[in-house]
């Protein structure tokens, strides 16, 4: 009888497959400081991020949305190599190229605080608490360009009815991912990490804000806040904050990073208002992502119709 | 010799303008190509006016003497890259608005920064001749310690802009600080003016 002799590799001197994954890691993480070390003094010219990209789900049987709008859709490049996300990198580019980093599974959220049923979700059971719908959304970020997104998700309000919030839950909290071997930004302060933000609770049960996990019918790329987000669309980017862990109702406003960061420059509430200026910018007018002349801004980026009445009497001046 | 070295030297200065219209011509400026074109030419703008204002340290530390031929040149190619920053922000991003750009050079301290370093980069680059240059005699030299007035300004104007991360700013106002310090130390301390120029017998 013949038996084969296994390989002359002792299995002493196997690597580990964890300290192999370190490995491949920490290539990555040379070649990528290298590139961003380049970039602090050369001045990269290139905004395009070629990312490799994680296997995406498609989702079937998405419901359509009176919400939509009908505007030309951005397409899914410039959606996806486009982005501010600064736990991933401060250029536009970074957050697609370190895409790589942000392994969204497993991932859980917890929904806490003043609620009767807190409970730790995971990501595959939340999203398929509520129908997904498709909400084609104008979203304007408070840098002054803007873009048109056709998101995944489900209302916020969806879950929050689900937790049978107290009589004391006046406000939403959101704290977003953080974990600097996974976001290789949060290696520096910035900003203060995790991000936070929050929305008052009426802005949070508004049928217009959603927790988004998917884009142009697909789930979402880790650079555009995968596995979960927020997307409240008459009010400035930052406020949707992405890949989040926390949701958490309280009694009192809750702290939101930029605002904290600097506070006379990002408001809580931050409603798309031409009227009101940035400080060191005007927010009259933006650009399409796409287009060569700016268009003018609109109030509550178009959704006055619907939000308006959340603000009525407020002094938005003081309260931007 | 030296004549070669400016070939090479004029050539390295527009490769990044080679850059710029190749990533353009390739579609390669990504979804803003706009506020790419922006930064690109403010970052290479500030970089040229760094680099010019190396040359002097330079020259001094290391005896190269023929160095300051190159000065005028990496002047201009800073002033081109500022100019080429301008157009943009001017024609591309705001399309001769020019109300909006008025209000915006009184308004946002970012951009009046940015625009007084742009002006006063004017008559730095006309009085560059060497006909402008014999004619304004000694007052040459005071007119042309503006460049220390555009390196600030251009820095801030950087500074100011940026939402959160400073570090690149930070970066270019440090180089700044060291080219300055290169002078005010040249300046008052004889002492260390005297070594940098070495035995006189090796002095050119």
């Amino acid at each position: 009888m013949l038996i084969k002799k296994p390989g002359d590799i002792k299995s002493s001197e196997i690597t580990p497959k964890e300290l192999y994954l370190n490995r491949r890691q920490f290539i990555l993480a040379a070649s990528a400081s290298a590139i961003s070390a380049g970039a602090l003094f050369g001045a990269g010219v290139s905004g395009a991020a070629a990312a490799e990209t994680p296997a995406r789900e498609k989702f079937k049987d998405l419901r359509k949305s009176p919400y939509s709008t009908s505007e030309k859709l951005n397409s899914f490049k410039d959606i996806t190599t486009y982005n501010n996300f600064y736990e991933l990198g401060t250029d536009k580019g970074d957050p697609a190229r370190n895409a790589k980093y942000l392994a969204v599974r497993p991932w859980t959220v917890a929904v806490e605080g003043e609620v009767k049923k807190p409970k730790l979700y995971d990501i595959d059971e939340l999203i398929r608490i509520a129908p997904l719908e498709e909400r084609i959304y104008r979203l304007r970020c408070v840098e002054a360009w803007s873009m048109v997104i056709p998101w995944v998700g489900f209302p916020l309000a969806s879950l929050i009815r689900l937790t049978e919030p107290t009589g004391n839950a006046k406000f939403v909290q959101f704290v977003a991912v953080h974990d600097p071997k996974r976001l290789p930004g949060q290696k520096f302060p910035v900003l203060d990490w995790p991000y936070v933000e929050g929305l008052r609770m009426d802005e949070a049960m508004h049928p217009l804000t959603i927790l988004s996990v998917g884009l142009y019918g697909e789930t979402l790329l880790p650079q555009n806040g995968a596995p979960i987000r927020l997307v409240v669309p008459w009010k400035y980017g930052f406020k949707s904050i992405k890949s989040i862990v926390k949701i958490r109702l309280v009694e009192t406003q809750p702290p939101n990073s930029w605002n904290s960061m600097q506070p006379q420059e990002y408001g809580f509430y931050s409603n798309v208002n031409p009227e009101v200026d940035h400080p060191r910018w005007s927010q009259a007018t933006e650009r399409r992502i796409g287009e060569f002349f700016r268009r003018k801004t609109l109030m509550f980026n178009g959704y006055g119709e619907h939000v308006a009445a959340l603000y009525k009497g407020m002094d938005l001046k003081k309260y931007y | 010799m030296f004549h070669y070295i400016k070939i090479i030297a004029f050539t390295a200065c527009l490769v990044p303008l080679g850059q710029l219209i190749y990533n353009a011509a390739t579609n390669n400026l990504g979804a803003n190509p706009i506020e790419a074109i922006t930064r690109f030419t403010g970052s290479w703008a500030l970089i040229f006016i760094l680099v010019t204002l190396g040359v002097t340290p330079v020259r001094k530390t290391t005896g190269w003497n023929d160095l300051v031929k190159l000065r005028r040149m990496l002047g201009l190619f800073a002033f081109f890259y500022a100019s080429l920053h301008f157009a943009t922000y001017f024609a591309l991003d705001h399309f001769f608005d020019f109300a909006t750009i008025a209000k915006d050079v009184v308004k946002r301290p970012y951009v009046t920064a940015g625009f007084t370093a742009f002006v006063l980069m004017v008559p730095l680059a006309i009085t560059s001749t060497k006909a402008m240059i014999r004619r304004l005699g000694r007052r040459w030299q005071q007119l042309h310690y503006l460049v220390y007035v555009v390196a600030v300004a251009g820095v801030l104007h950087f500074y100011w802009l940026v939402k959160a991360d400073t570090r690149r700013p930070v970066l270019y106002g440090s180089v700044l600080a060291v080219l300055l310090g290169c002078r005010v130390v040249s300046k008052w301390s004889p002492a260390l003016a005297l070594r940098r120029k070495g035995p006189a017998g090796l002095a050119r």
